[in-house]
């Protein structure tokens, strides 16, 4: 009891001392998961749909993985978030727009068409056109010859 | 013309290596923000987690004065350097209410006990349900809040030192 307060007085002290985590931290809790990050819906389609979004989705903790994919506490949390409003019956769309509303399109794979995303799906043809352009002008140079 | 433009690679070629250097120079920056500043708190109902304190609900967070709700746990460290900060907060007339993020009840008395109990009240956020409603990505982390309700600032990471005028002055300004 005495060791362990003052094992983490001093973890709190080399924190301030270093001041190293300007973000949060991550460390292991004290509640077990919830009931259905790691439970499967029991209605087969429903489980289907929670797992099609919850891949699509981004762990907020881990960044490169989706909920579906990590093992952090946050990860198994929001799982239970889905996996409760499927069963609810609420729509997959209806939870990734919820969720975009809190943490911004970072949080989805599939991100919704903006002035952000536009040039995703803008540039491939702007240097398609930009392609043919200098072709023909070259090749009507050559002709010309 | 013509000899200007062939410089334009050159040029571009240091525009992108302006760009990749800078990235490679400048901490990154991970944290996820919430896009819920500037929008009302969502609405909440915590039941206690600790006796004698209340929890935390839409009703009382009303209070139609700015106040601090601060996202913490007994499990985490950071939570343990930000609590004399907050302790300092307090004392200085902030109301702080504070959502206990996947804590128990045993752990939470102790932690109050060893690092002081600045807040108004405490809600059990067992399964991390208003840290998501919040658009938190992780504890601690903490809301100001105005008398109308709406979050005006999200301060990500320990409150240290070097936060405490950033948040008085996002207090002054809710107020």
């Amino acid at each position: 009891m005495i060791r362990s307060s003052l094992s983490r007085a001093l973890a709190g002290a080399i924190l301030l001392a270093t001041g190293v985590p300007a973000s949060p931290v991550f460390s292991q809790s004290n509640r077990p998961p919830a009931e259905l990050a790691y439970t499967q819906l029991a209605d087969p389609d429903q489980e289907a749909q929670a797992q099609l979004l919850m891949e699509e989705l981004r762990c907020l903790v881990c960044q490169g993985q989706s909920i579906a994919d990590s093992d952090a506490e946050m990860a198994g949390d929001m799982r239970a978030l889905v996996r409760e409003r499927i069963a609810a019956g609420e729509s997959p769309q209806a939870i990734r727009e919820w969720l975009i509303e809190r943490y911004g399109d970072y949080v989805t794979y599939d991100p919704p068409l903006s002035w952000i995303t536009a040039p995703l799906w803008i540039a491939p043809l702007l240097l398609l056109a930009l392609g043919i352009f200098i072709a023909r002008r070259s090749f009507r140079r050559r002709r010309a010859q | 013309m013509r000899r200007a433009l062939i410089w334009l690679p050159l040029v571009l070629f240091l525009l992108l290596l302006g760009l990749v250097i800078s990235g490679i120079v400048k901490p990154g920056d991970r944290a996820v923000r919430s896009a819920m500043v500037g929008k009302p708190v969502p609405a909440l109902d915590l039941p206690a987690l600790v006796d004698g304190k209340p929890g935390v609900n839409s009703a009382a967070l009303a209070t139609g004065e700015p106040i601090l709700l601060n996202l913490f746990a007994s499990w985490c460290v950071p939570c343990i350097a930000e609590a004399p900060q907050l302790m300092k907060l307090k004392q200085q007339g902030v109301k702080i209410y504070g959502v206990a993020v996947r804590d128990t009840p045993e752990a939470m008395a102790r932690f109050l006990n060893e690092n002081g109990d600045p807040y108004a009240a405490i809600g059990d956020d067992g399964a991390s349900q208003v840290s998501i409603a919040l658009g938190s990505s992780g504890v601690p982390e903490t809301y100001v809040i105005d008398g109308s309700g709406r979050i005006v600032l999200q301060h990500i990471g320990y409150v240290g030192e070097q936060d405490i005028a950033e948040i008085r002055a996002a207090l002054e300004k809710a107020r």
